[in-house]
């Protein structure tokens, strides 16, 4: 279940953090995202993507970490 | 894709399978919940990248398959009401109910839609008002919120021709009653990544510690599957029973809590049976008090809808984790994607269908 | 004239009504209006003197090839085509995949009482236009009107009418174990341009159809003496539909390798937006061709020589077996076993 997909937001139309909608572009296609549940969002950030609202935004930070976790462990050993 | 290739990049996942192998020392049993993870596990072939002492049961997480039959049926009927337009997602059209499925009741006139979103659905409700829209809401907690956000939308606009047929379920309690089955044999369990992006890990601390089992919240690329698979290895080989997070970049240990605010505020929890599983008790999320009135089951009459399911489904089983798709003696003949007798097989994320596609009718097919 | 993305403009009224009226159907004066003064300056009138019933066709010796199809989308119009462009390349394609240089065309309409006289020139120039680039000419046809409401406001049946080398074996029977199978180019743009533009899904795409005639492709390679065993060109069902049926028809194994197969970013984007797999989204310009294993090379060459299959890459090969099936080789080394969908391929969430 939960096909979320990490698209990046290009713009965000309203100002009201609850109405906030995004054009998150997913690879070249773009869709109207609802930006309620991330108020902290801003232009250029990944967001997760679920039938047209947006989850959380992509921490790039842990992303990375993911990545370099599985280099080390296989280093490692 | 940014987000997407790194995790599907081939030389890393080989390497944490590699891992892996290197871990485990004993047979262990894991259940992946998600039928989003199921389907990723099939299509990558990720199930043989594991070491033998390692099987995945492919769980309940999906909630098209979970469906209750009886609402299928009164969203068929609502349907099939002049003057109703039934908003749904792709995933729910072809799931049979007891006597129909929703595209069978739109060749027959009913005005079924798919949608991408339910906020289009209350689009379509503020753009017609001479038609009732009404709205099938199927999910686990991944969805709920951007239902809810969409029922507050149509309270705000005051639409009096918007309504949800609720099927919502919620996952903790569907693990909990998969470890308090007698013949349960799973050992550890990698959690639906998104439903923890909104839910956050705390449910799951309370199942790890009174039946002590690892829970790992994993994403959904084959990196993701692997590595949450080695976490959960790792914590079952130490004898640990801990919640951890596999998918750091998409979960926060808290959720999202304007997303559970959403949920909070438009729905409670409420029983619900799962199709397949039986009544598993605070299961489902139904309307609140506040939001009744946006209820299509009691907005329109739909008494009178039988049940029934097809006795040769084992379906309820393969949910369990009891049997295997392949082990039904339903399975490619008397059941197959064209014929389905059950959810597990129709729908693309049911365990059954996946096997079917992604297995042809022989078990083990070409290992590359 | 007839890009599909402008308006139509006609100095000369098309018609005195601006939609199609149940008497444009009927055979009489308003049907002779309509050929007169929509299809004939959109087609061309086919030969000296006043029409007839049928087309007396001369053709060029060699076995005549004849296929029909008929065509229903919606929308109408999309990025990259509409119905008429699909109408006259899809029935070209066919002819084409049986190594059959395209003649004539007919073209019968269907239409709902009611679609406006623009929608309809528009149609027809598009058609025209599509014609010419593919070299054939719309001969003879038909038109018929429903009532409102029992159409899609426009079908279209087009037949078509081509001539193959009588040497020429074409065809799942003259696939040989060791056949190399390749593809003209990036999959599954069609159906996404046509998602885009539907009603409840709706998503900005940069993605057109690749709605193209395929007929200089093919000969790029027949004239360059490939030696070519199967041709088949992706539609509905997309790669994978064609590839299980050429399978089957074949009785051998055909294997392709996920990561060989060119998909664009944007196709990409949009597939995994909606949970669909290319391999299963809708083409209307792209052909697998299958050929002798030494002349892999040359037909690749042959094809991206042409502009419709520039993109044109070697994505697999035949094998013995499992006999019957359509393998696609996994990034990770599984192998995972193609079979056809039961119906169309639905977004999901799940």
């Amino acid at each position: 279940m939960c096909l979320a997909v990490p698209g990046r937001i290009v713009s965000i139309e309203g100002s009201d953090p609850l109405l906030r909608i995004g054009t998150v572009d997913f690879g070249g296609t773009r869709k109207q995202i609802s930006l309620s549940c991330v108020p902290e969002a801003r232009e250029g950030d990944y967001v997760l993507a679920h039938a047209g609202l947006a989850l959380n935004v992509v921490d790039e930070a842990e992303a990375e970490k993911t990545l370099d976790l599985l280099r080390e462990a296989t280093e490692g050993e | 894709m940014k987000f997407i290739d790194e995790y599907r990049e081939a030389g890393s996942v080989r390497a944490c399978a590699e891992t892996l192998e290197r871990t485990v020392t004993r047979p262990w049993v894991l259940m992946e919940v998600c039928g989003g993870q199921t389907h990723a596990i099939l299509r990558y072939g990720l199930d043989r990248l594991l070491p033998g002492e390692v099987t995945l049961v492919h769980g309940p997480g999906c909630p098209v398959c979970v469906t209750p039959v009886a609402l299928i049926e009164k969203a068929g009927a609502i349907a099939a009401l002049p003057g109703v337009t039934l908003c749904s997602f792709g995933d729910m059209l072809r799931v049979p109910g007891a006597s129909v499925d929703l595209l069978t009741v739109k060749a027959r006139g009913g005005d079924v839609r798919t949608v991408y979103s339910p906020l289009d659905a209350v689009e379509l409700a503020r753009t017609n008002p001479e038609r009732q829209v009404v709205f099938f809401a199927v999910g686990f907690e991944t969805t709920a919120p951007v239902t809810a956000l969409a029922v507050s939308r149509a309270a705000q606009l005051d639409l009096e021709n918007f309504s949800l047929l609720v099927a919502h379920v919620l996952v903790p309690p569907a693990i909990e009653a998969i470890l308090a089955a007698p013949d349960n044999r799973i050992q550890g369990f990698l959690a639906a990544g998104h439903v923890c992006t909104v839910m956050g890990l705390d449910e799951y601390e309370e199942i790890a510690a009174k039946h002590h089992v690892p829970i790992v919240a994993t994403g959904f690329e084959p990196l993701d599957i692997l590595q949450g698979v080695l976490m959960t290895v790792r914590q079952l080989e130490q004898g640990r029973a801990e919640v951890e997070n596999q998918y750091a970049r998409a979960v926060q240990r808290q959720g999202n809590p304007r997303a559970r605010a959403l949920i909070a505020e438009v729905f409670q929890v409420v029983d619900r049976s799962w199709r397949g599983v039986g009544q598993i008790p605070q299961s489902g999320l139904g309307l609140s008090e506040a939001f009744a009135a946006f209820d299509a089951e009691t907005r329109f009459d739909v008494t009178g809808v039988s049940a029934e399911e097809s006795p040769l489904c084992i379906s309820g089983e393969i949910l369990r984790g009891i049997r295997r798709p392949d082990q039904c003696p339903a399975f490619g003949t008397r059941c197959t994607p064209e014929h389905p007798l059950g959810a597990t097989m129709v729908s693309s994320e049911g365990a059954c269908a996946a096997y079917h596609r992604y297995r042809g009718r022989q078990e083990g097919g070409d290992d590359g | 004239m007839g890009d599909a993305n402008n308006c139509f403009h006609c100095p000369v009224p098309i018609s005195r009504y601006a939609e199609v009226l149940m008497a444009h159907g009927g055979g009489g004066k308003l049907t002779r209006d309509l050929v007169e003064g929509l299809f004939i300056p959109a087609f061309g009138r086919p030969g000296a003197g006043p029409l007839h019933d049928g087309a007396r066709l001369d053709l060029p010796a060699g076995r005549i090839v004849f296929t029909t199809d008929a065509y229903v989308v919606q929308p109408l119009f999309f990025p990259g085509g509409d119905i008429g462009s699909l109408a006259v390349n899809g029935t070209v394609n066919d002819l084409a995949m049986c190594g059959a240089r395209p003649s004539s065309l007919s073209a019968a309409f269907i239409l709902e009482e009611g679609l406006p006289m623009k929608t309809l020139a528009r149609t027809a120039a598009s058609m025209a236009e599509a014609a010419r680039a593919a070299g054939v000419a719309v001969v003879t046809g038909d038109t018929k009107v429903v009532d409102r409401g029992k159409g899609d406001g426009i079908f279209i049946t087009t037949s078509g009418v081509g001539v193959a080398d009588p040497g020429l074996r074409i065809g799942p029977a003259e696939v040989c174990a060791g056949d190399a199978v390749i593809l003209s180019g990036d999959i599954g743009r069609h159906g996404i341009a046509v998602m885009a533009s539907r009603e409840g899904l709706a998503f900005e795409s940069e993605v057109q159809s690749d709605c193209a005639p395929l007929v200089d492709p093919v000969f790029a390679m027949l004239d360059a003496g490939v030696e070519v065993h199967c041709l088949r060109d992706l539609t509905r069902g997309g790669l994978a539909t064609v590839l299980v049926e050429i399978a089957a028809g074949a009785g051998l194994n055909v294997r392709i390798e996920e990561d060989a197969v060119p998909v664009t970013p944007a196709v990409r984007g949009a597939c995994e937006l909606l949970g669909l797999d290319p391999l299963y989204t809708a083409n209307e310009g792209r052909f697998v061709v299958f050929v002798a294993p030494g002349a892999a090379e040359q037909a690749v060459q042959a094809l991206r020589s042409c502009p419709a299959s520039a993109g044109a890459a070697r994505v697999g090969e035949v094998l013995a077996g499992p006999a019957g099936t359509a393998t696609l080789g996994g990034r990770f080394g599984a192998d995972r076993i193609l079979d056809m969908l039961s119906g169309e391929q639905l977004p999901r969430i799940c």
